[in-house]
C-alpha cells in the first residue's frame, strides 16, 4: 500500500466520491488486484467453469437459506410441520425451499467437477498446496453443513441418517459412546439435537465457509491460477510486466463466467421446476413421514453426495475399521500435493501411468458412489469391497507410479488443443 | 534535521513477560471454553426424561413382543416360548460373542438366555452397528433370511443379525450382542427398566 501512496493522502483536498471513499478503504487497490489486473491464463476450458459456479451457488444457499429460518422452527414438535408450512403455505415458499435443497446438491456436483479439474491439471502440486488444502477444508465444512441440514426437516431419512452417522462417533474406543452423547445433548436424536445443529447449519457453519472461501481465493491469488496446460504463465512476462499468456479477469473471464451462471441457471431452473426431489436423490421418499425414533426406515441412504464415502464404511466388515476408512477416504485427499512426486502438473503431458490410475480412481469412486445408494447384499458388498480397494490404490501406488513417470515435454507457452 | 529513535529492549525480561501471558492467556482460554463445551451436555431435563419405565408383563403371551420407549430408545420385552430358548445353545457355534465378554449387559443378565428370568428378555432394540431398530424375525427358516435361520432379530439397514438372546451372529456388521438395559422385578409381573435390582437411584 506504502507503493501506490507513498505520502499520506491528502484528506483536505477535494474529489469524488470514489477518491474520497479510497483514501479511507483500500478499493481501487483491491479491486485491480483481484478482478481488474489479476491476469489468469488465457486458455481455461470448461473445467474453469465451476470455480466461480460454487461461488453462486454459496450465494443463492445464503439467500434462500435466510429466507427460509423465517418461516422454519427448530423444534423436533415443530420442524416437520413448518416445512410443509413453507411448501403449502408461505408465499412461493416452495419455490425458495427448493431453490435449497437443489442448491445442496447442485454444490457437490459442481464442487466434486471443480476438484477433478483440479487432479486433472494438477493444480494441487507447487505453489498451489495451500489452495488445495483450503479447498479441502472447504469441502469437509460443506459436508458438515449438509449432513446438519438435512436433518432440520425432521423426517424419517433425516432422523435415521442422523443415527447412524452420529454413530460413528461412538465407534471410536474408549471416549466414543461420551462424545455421541455430548454430540446429541441427549441420549438420543432429540430436540436438543435438532435445535443445535439448526445453530450449526445457519450461522457457525457458514460463517466458517465463507473465511475459508475468501482464503481460498486470497491464497489463489498470490500464487496466480494454474491452467489446462499446467504451465507458469509468470515465467514469460510482456515489456508491460504483465505475463503474455494472461488476460485480465475482468472483462475476460468476467463475461465467460456469466455464459457458464446463464446455462448453469437454465439446468438448475430444470430441476427445481420439474424434478425437485431429483429422482428420489436429492429429497429421498422417507423424509416426507416424520421423523418415528420407534422405526427405522427399511433401508437407510444417505444422500448422493455421501454415497461414495457410505458405501467405502459399508465394505469393510468392522465398525471400527469402517469408520476409520471413511475417514481416510477423505483425509488421504489433503496429502495428494505430496503423494504426486510428478513435476508436471498437465494430465495432457502426464505418462499412462496417471492417466490409468485416474481412470481407476474415478470409475471406483463413481462406482462406489452408486453402490452407497443400494441395500447391501452380500454381492455387491464384495463389489464394494473391490472399488475401496480401486480408491485406495490410487493415493498408494501414486508416489511410486509418480516418481518414474514417462511424462512428454511441457510447453514453454499455453497452447489451445484439446 | 534528523531524529532517530532509541528504544532500550530487555530482551530476556520481554521474553518472560510474554510466556507468563501466554500461560495465563492459555489457562483463561481454557477456563472460558469450559462452559461452552459442557454446554451440549445432555440438558438436566433430558436427564430427567431418562427416568426409569414400569413394563406389566402379566398380559404378554409367550412369543409376543412389547416395544416401551426408555430415554426415547425402544426397548424390548420378549416373553420367550420353549422352542425359541431351545435354540439358543444350538446356534452358539455361529455366534461372535455367545458368552457376551465383550458386550454391554449387567453382571445379572450375563449368561445363556441375557434375561433374569429365562423366558422374559428385556433389551434395548438399538443395532450395535450403527443404531438402526432391527426387525423381530421370530420364526425358523424365514423366507428372507434362509433356511438356516433359528428365529430372533435382523437389522435391515446393514443386514446384522442377532439370536433371540440378541447375540449377534459371526460375519454380520454389529460388533457385539444387542445392549441389555438395567431393569428388576417389583413384583412377579412387573418389570421396572433403567433400574438395577435392589438400588433405589437410577442405574
Amino acid at each position: 500500500m506504502a507503493e501506490h501512496n507513498p505520502n499520506t493522502p491528502d484528506f483536505d483536498k477535494p474529489g469524488t466520491l470514489l477518491q474520497w471513499l479510497d483514501k479511507r478503504l483500500p478499493l481501487v487497490e483491491t479491486w485491480n488486484e483481484h478482478v481488474g489486473q489479476y491476469y489468469a491464463p488465457k486458455n481455461f476450458n470448461f473445467w474453469y467453469y465451476f470455480g466461480s459456479l460454487a461461488l453462486l451457488v454459496l450465494v443463492n444457499q445464503f439467500v434462500t437459506g435466510i429466507w427460509l429460518t423465517m418461516s422454519y422452527k427448530p423444534s423436533a414438535a415443530e420442524a416437520f410441520n413448518s416445512i410443509e408450512y413453507i411448501m403449502r403455505d408461505v408465499e412461493w415458499g416452495w419455490l425458495i425451499r427448493y431453490m435449497h435443497s437443489t442448491g445442496a446438491s447442485a454444490f457437490f456436483i459442481v464442487v466434486y467437477l471443480h476438484m477433478f479439474r483440479g487432479i486433472m491439471y494438477g493444480s494441487y502440486k507447487q505453489p498451489r498446496e495451500l489452495v488445495w488444502i483450503i479447498g479441502m477444508l472447504i469441502f469437509l465444512v460443506l459436508m458438515g453443513e449438509a449432513f446438519m441440514g438435512y436433518l432440520l426437516p425432521w423426517g424419517q431419512m433425516s432422523y435415521w441418517g442422523a443415527q447412524v452417522i452420529i454413530s460413528l462417533f461412538g465407534a471410536i474406543p474408549v471416549v466414543g459412546p461420551d462424545l455421541a452423547t455430548w454430540i446429541r445433548g441427549d441420549y438420543v436424536i432429540s430436540d436438543a439435537t435438532l435445535n443445535r445443529f439448526f445453530a450449526l447449519h445457519v450461522i457457525a457453519l457458514p460463517l466458517v465457509l465463507l473465511i475459508l472461501v475468501f482464503l481460498h481465493i486470497v491464497a489463489l491469488h498470490r500464487v496466480g491460477s494454474n491452467n489446462p496446460d499446467g504451465v507458469d504463465i509468470k515465467k514469460v512476462k510482456g515489456p508491460d510486466g504483465t505475463p503474455l499468456d494472461g488476460i485480465p479477469f475482468h472483462p475476460y473471464y468476467s463475461v465467460k463466467d456469466t455464459v457458464g451462471a446463464v446455462a448453469f441457471a437454465f439446468l438448475f431452473a430444470v430441476v427445481v421446476f420439474y424434478f425437485p426431489e431429483g429422482g428420489g436423490f436429492f429429497l429421498e421418499p422417507p423424509n416426507f413421514e416424520p421423523a418415528n425414533p420407534l422405526k427405522t426406515p427399511e433401508h437407510i441412504a444417505p444422500v448422493w453426495y455421501f454415497t461414495p464415502f457410505y458405501a467405502i464404511l459399508r465394505a469393510i466388515p468392522d465398525k471400527f475399521l469402517g469408520v476409520m476408512a471413511m475417514g481416510a477416504a477423505i483425509g488421504v485427499l489433503f496429502l495428494l500435493p505430496w503423494l504426486d512426486r510428478c513435476p508436471v502438473r498437465s494430465i495432457r503431458y502426464r505418462g499412462t501411468s496417471f492417466k490409468l490410475l485416474l481412470a481407476m480412481f474415478t470409475v471406483s469412486f463413481l462406482a462406489l458412489g452408486y453402490l452407497g445408494t443400494q441395500p447391501a447384499t452380500p454381492t455387491l458388498t464384495k463389489l464394494a469391497q473391490l472399488f475401496t480397494a480401486g480408491y485406495f490404490l490410487f493415493f498408494i501406488l501414486l508416489p511410486f507410479t509418480s516418481k518414474h513417470e514417462q511424462c512428454k515435454p511441457v510447453p514453454t507457452r499455453v497452447t489451445y488443443h484439446g | 534535521m534528523s531524529e532517530t529513535k532509541t528504544v532500550e529492549v530487555n530482551l530476556k525480561r520481554r521474553r518472560m513477560l510474554v510466556a507468563a501471558t501466554g500461560v495465563m492467556g492459555a489457562t483463561a482460554a481454557t477456563f472460558l471454553a469450559t462452559p461452552f463445551v459442557a454446554s451440549w451436555q445432555p440438558s438436566e431435563r433430558a436427564k430427567a426424561l431418562g427416568a426409569p419405565v414400569d413394563v406389566d408383563v402379566s398380559k404378554l403371551a409367550p412369543g409376543q413382543l412389547v416395544t416401551v420407549n426408555w430415554r426415547g430408545k425402544p426397548v424390548w420385552v420378549l416373553h420367550r416360548t420353549e422352542e425359541m430358548l431351545a435354540t439358543l445353545p444350538k446356534v452358539e457355534p455361529v455366534l461372535r460373542d455367545p458368552e457376551s465378554n465383550e458386550s454391554v449387559q449387567p453382571d445379572y443378565c450375563k449368561n445363556r438366555h441375557r434375561s433374569i428370568k429365562p423366558e422374559l428378555f428385556v433389551a434395548i432394540g438399538v443395532c450395535t452397528h450403527l443404531g438402526c431398530a432391527p426387525l423381530f424375525k421370530p420364526e425358523p427358516k424365514d423366507a428372507e433370511l434362509g433356511s438356516d435361520w433359528p428365529g430372533g432379530f435382523f437389522c435391515p439397514c446393514h443386514g446384522s443379525r442377532f439370536d433371540l438372546a440378541g447375540r449377534v451372529f459371526k460375519s454380520v456388521p454389529a460388533p457385539i450382542n444387542l445392549e441389555i438395559p438395567p431393569h428388576h422385578y417389583r413384583t412377579d409381573t412387573l418389570i421396572r427398566v433403567g433400574e438395577d435390582p435392589k438400588e433405589g437411584g437410577q442405574a
